[in-house]
């Protein structure tokens, strides 16, 4: 089928089968392997990518379910050489130790940081419940997103 | 996955008649039980119709006293409706947040999963659940294991729910798929208290014993004393049934608490 949509702003048209996943289109086709495949079954959240917005798995949704919406992965974050202040956050708190899970857990804490009124700890670890870190290292996360949250916000830490 | 063919209609009536297709056509809405499924192969659809963006089941509005969500309305969009605060606390509690940002309402009622969260609130509520054909009620809608009253090619168009006076739902989350491994939803609504089980039996189900205990008096303590028989309740490696049956008590209990 042919597929049109836009990946980190620039327009896009493929080729794919219809079963193809979101996350083939974007590692296989397009070369974007910042979107890693930990478990290919939706537990592990490493896929993340926002889709029109908002952090979805990309590896449980059919690429031709994106046709004609807006997608942003890890590739898309930075602005050149200038992190986003959320990636910047997870380097300030040392926020990854094997880096694996890091693509997914930056898209998700970027939905977090920007629907999350108040850097809630409680809300931050529901928010990341669907990404796992294998280094078990969450606490540095929490406290990236939470820096991310405060910075949008105002909010004094 | 196997192959298949895609489609995507521009109306619920294009749906329902590409649903006529040779082979074994299938709704597809958020897919996020569904694509697991394909990947296991245990579906095998010829076709995938596509319904997530139809115009008729994207819709929310109120009617009357209640409140009607379409079927593709995600879970995180009803995390913020505001009609009936349970209905949304229960949508923001489902799996994580990625899952909620895909998974629709009207997708998780058609799979009818043992333990899907939507299927409480709407058994609670005394829901209805309008299709492409027919008004179903919730009392009638669910029936076993992933089975439910749809006729082959029916799509559920949206679900009209009755608002309540006061309702709450409560659950033990299973941490890792976070799935309840018993939810409990009580309800009082303008035809009585309402209280709905899910993750416990084959599919959702009412407890009437607690219903007319509530009747009689809206508190936990109205409950103390009652049980449930664990015979036919889900036994597996995250809770045998005599533990489910007693997480009913207190999750019917914490329900009641949380009614506002």
């Amino acid at each position: 089928m042919h597929l049109s949509l836009t990946i980190n702003g620039k327009p896009v048209e493929a080729e794919v089968e219809p079963r193809t996943l979101l996350v083939t289109l974007l590692r296989d086709h397009l070369g974007l392997t910042g979107s890693h495949v930990g478990c290919d079954t939706g537990q592990c959240g490493a896929c993340t990518v926002h889709l029109d917005g908002r952090a979805v798995k990309s590896c449980l949704i059919l690429a031709v379910q994106a046709e004609g919406r807006q997608v942003l992965t890890i590739e898309g974050v930075a602005s050149g050489e200038t992190l986003h202040p959320v990636q910047e956050a997870f380097r300030d708190r040392h926020a990854l130790q094997c880096g694996f899970c890091t693509p997914g857990m930056v898209m998700t804490a970027l939905d977090l940081v920007e629907h999350l009124d108040r850097p809630d700890e409680e809300a931050i670890r529901q928010g990341l419940a669907g990404n796992l870190c294998r280094c078990t290292g969450y606490r540095p996360i929490v406290e990236a997103v939470g820096d991310g949250i405060r910075a949008r916000t105002g909010a004094a830490s | 996955m196997m192959p298949f063919d895609f489609i995507r209609p521009a109306n619920a009536a294009e749906a329902v008649a590409a649903h006529g297709a040779e082979g074994e056509p299938r709704y597809l809405a958020g897919g996020q039980s569904l694509l697991g499924a394909l990947k296991l192969r245990l579906a095998q659809p010829s076709l995938l119709i596509d319904v997530a963006r139809l115009p008729e089941l994207r819709a929310v509005r109120r009617q009357g006293d209640a409140v009607v969500v379409g079927a593709s309305v995600t879970h995180a969009e009803m995390a913020v409706l505001t009609d009936i605060p349970a209905l949304a606390e229960l949508a923001g509690s489902i799996g994580d947040l990625q899952v909620r940002n895909m998974g629709t309402l009207g997708g998780s009622l058609a799979n009818n999963d043992p333990a899907g969260d939507p299927a409480a609130a709407v058994l609670g509520l005394g829901a209805t659940i309008r299709t492409d054909r027919r008004e179903i009620a919730a009392d009638d809608f669910f029936l076993g294991m992933f089975e439910t009253a749809l006729e082959p090619g029916e799509l559920i168009v949206e679900v009209s729910y009755p608002l309540p006076s006061r309702a709450g739902y409560a659950k033990l989350r299973n941490p890792a798929s976070g799935y309840p491994v018993v939810g409990v939803f009580v309800a009082e609504t303008a035809s009585g208290v309402r209280v709905a089980v899910t993750g416990a039996g084959a599919c959702v189900f009412r407890l009437p014993d607690f219903e007319r205990a509530l009747g009689r008096e809206f508190s936990g303590k109205a409950l103390a004393g009652l049980s449930v028989p664990s015979d036919d309740l889900n036994r597996d490696l995250h809770a045998t049934a005599e533990y489910r049956a007693h997480l009913i008590g207190v999750m019917a209990a914490r329900a009641v608490e949380r009614c506002g």
